[in-house]
């Protein structure tokens, strides 16, 4: 035992941790209620789930959930990407400031005024309101964090490994396709996960940006929870945390075992 | 580096940012500028993207002030303003209180379980938002699992009052962001050297005084991280007080929203995100001053 762990140490180290995921378990637990009051535990049962799975309402959001993330993590990992290469390696072009504060203005911008003002805009140029809009906001948001993942992994790469790739016939695209993306294809993971979970939590950009027919899960949860506190929101809930949990855990699984590998054939060389 | 790639890598992301994210800005700052009218859009003078940048100069010289006098005369913006400072200070300093010891405790704890232990900060990172607001309403409702807990075990006869009152937004506040506390301070205590306080208390300084003198002087840069990335988001934070604080707790983000959703306000709503973004730069160059130094620090 490490003599500096001291039992005030182990104290606020439980007590921490058991602020940050005793409301969460509950919640779980609670989406096993039989009970139609949330807070009365009744015995357990999976009837929420199944009533959950038979409402057309949520499944409908869910969906518009999963293609507005799946769409906009995608493209916010190109355009981030592409992003981050800019502000690592591109240090001299005309409107250079501009550019980097337009990447990390979005970081710091409260959600509302960026949903206020992507209405503004999809308003005065007549776009209508739905799948799209969200999408094109939650790419705008999230293409930020993404250059911001990359730019940390890129700061640390050497890039002389490009520039002997162009000098044995590489073009510039083959030579970062084939040579760069390889090694900061973990961040550029890391950047797509993370994009696509907060367009899987937005409410605010979501609720500003979209029309009728393309509710949001978010949107749905909110105006559910407003009326009240119900096992089926727990249930929903409940699988939503289940999915990304999974995903968190594989993620650093392949991560571990790729830096095993790694590790592995640099001992080989 | 070849010609048309490097114009790809500049151009499409500035393109986009351009389009999406400035152009909306600007959007905004006029309209804030314009007239409330009865119409749809809601704003006069309208001004016709299609006539191009002429357009745009051509509309912005037909300015008013309106908005912002309206809003500086009433006192309901000047309070939502300075509640959700006075909110978001609180809740920080209460983040603090938490997050430090929690930072600490993991700093000090055996280099085996570190890793599991920074995974369990990060993780609720990844989980939402919203749900993780949600949870507390359960809690803190009068008939919640709180007040059913201290009423069984008899240390309170009647139900707390504490869901949908300012304290709610504290704790929900708290609980929201107390990774940003407590990553950045667990990442200078990681790094600090414990021998400097040991070799403070062979000098005869009591374990306080060392801690204040050492440890606290140290873990400066990762305090004031923590509490500016508590600070500047919980300024203009919607869900929270929405979903926990009821109709008496004021905040700026539910002030916005409603002028914008319920009254359909939008040169208002447009002026109260002007103001509220002119705020937050005071906060947000403070923290990139001391970000600045730090880094200076550790070179």
């Amino acid at each position: 035992m490490n003599k500096n762990w001291s039992a005030f140490n182990i104290v606020s180290v439980v007590f921490g941790f058991t602020f940050l995921y005793l409301p969460i378990v509950l919640l779980i637990v609670y989406s096993f209620n039989a009970s139609k009051l949330v807070t009365v535990w009744g015995g357990f049962s999976t009837h929420w789930y199944s009533e959950m799975l038979s409402n057309q309402g949520l499944m409908d959001a869910a969906w518009v959930t999963a293609r507005v993330g799946l769409l906009s993590a995608t493209v916010a990992t190109v355009l981030g990407t592409l992003a981050a290469l800019t502000l690592v390696r591109h240090t001299r072009f005309r409107g250079r400031t501009l550019f980097t504060g337009m990447v990390y203005a979005p970081l710091v911008m409260p959600e509302v005024i960026t949903g206020l003002s992507l209405l503004l805009l999809f308003v005065s140029i007549g776009f209508e309101r739905g799948f799209w809009t969200v999408s094109l906001a939650h790419i705008t948001f999230s293409m930020c964090f993404v250059a911001v993942v990359v730019q940390s992994r890129l700061v640390s790469y050497d890039m002389s490994l490009e520039e002997a790739a162009q000098d044995l016939g590489c073009t510039p695209f083959e030579a970062f396709y084939k040579i760069t993306l390889p090694v900061i294809l973990p961040a550029v993971i890391a950047g797509w996960m993370l994009a696509f979970t907060l367009s899987l939590d937005d409410l605010v950009i979501a609720s500003f940006t979209s029309g009728p027919g393309a509710t949001t899960l978010p949107m749905k949860i909110f105006s559910q929870v407003r009326l009240g506190v119900t096992p089926e929101i727990n249930a929903v809930c409940t699988v939503l945390i289940g999915f990304v949990a999974t995903g968190v855990i594989i993620a650093s699984l392949i991560n571990k075992r790729r830096m095993v590998n790694n590790a592995r054939t640099d001992a080989d060389i | 580096m070849g010609s048309f790639f490097k114009r790809i890598t500049i151009g499409l992301p500035y393109f986009w940012l351009c389009i999406l994210f400035l152009l909306p800005f600007l959007i905004v700052l006029r309209v804030a500028f314009s007239e409330p009218v009865l119409a749809m859009p809601p704003f006069a003078p309208q001004f016709d993207l299609s006539e191009g940048w002429q357009g745009f100069v051509q509309s912005v010289s037909q300015f008013t002030t309106y908005n912002f006098q309206f809003v500086f005369e009433d006192s309901l913006y000047t309070n939502a303003y300075l509640s959700s400072l006075r909110i978001a200070l609180i809740s920080t300093l209460l983040t603090l209180a938490i997050g430090f010891p929690l930072a600490y405790g993991m700093a000090r704890s055996p280099m085996t379980i570190r890793p599991i232990l920074l995974m369990l900060v990060i993780l609720p990172f990844w989980t939402s938002f919203l749900i993780r607001v949600y949870a507390w309403i359960g809690i803190l409702k009068p008939e919640g699992l709180m007040n059913q807990f201290l009423m069984s075990v008899g240390i309170i006869s009647t139900p707390l009052r504490i869901y949908n009152t300012e304290i709610a937004v504290y704790i929900g506040i708290v609980y929201s962001y107390l990774p940003f506390m407590v990553l950045p301070i667990y990442a200078t205590l990681e790094k600090m050297d414990y021998s400097f306080v040991e070799a403070a208390r062979d000098l005869g300084c009591s374990s306080i005084g060392a801690f204040w003198k050492i440890t606290a002087r140290l873990a400066l840069p990762g305090v004031l991280a923590g509490c500016f990335l508590v600070f500047i988001p919980a300024i203009g934070e919607f869900v929270i007080p929405e979903l926990l604080g009821g109709s008496q707790t004021l905040m700026i983000g539910k002030t916005l929203w409603s002028e914008f959703f319920n009254n359909r306000d939008w040169p208002v709503a447009s002026t109260v995100a002007i103001i509220l973004l002119a705020i937050l730069v005071v906060p947000i160059v403070l923290f990139q001053n001391a970000q600045a130094r730090a880094t200076e620090a550790n070179r």
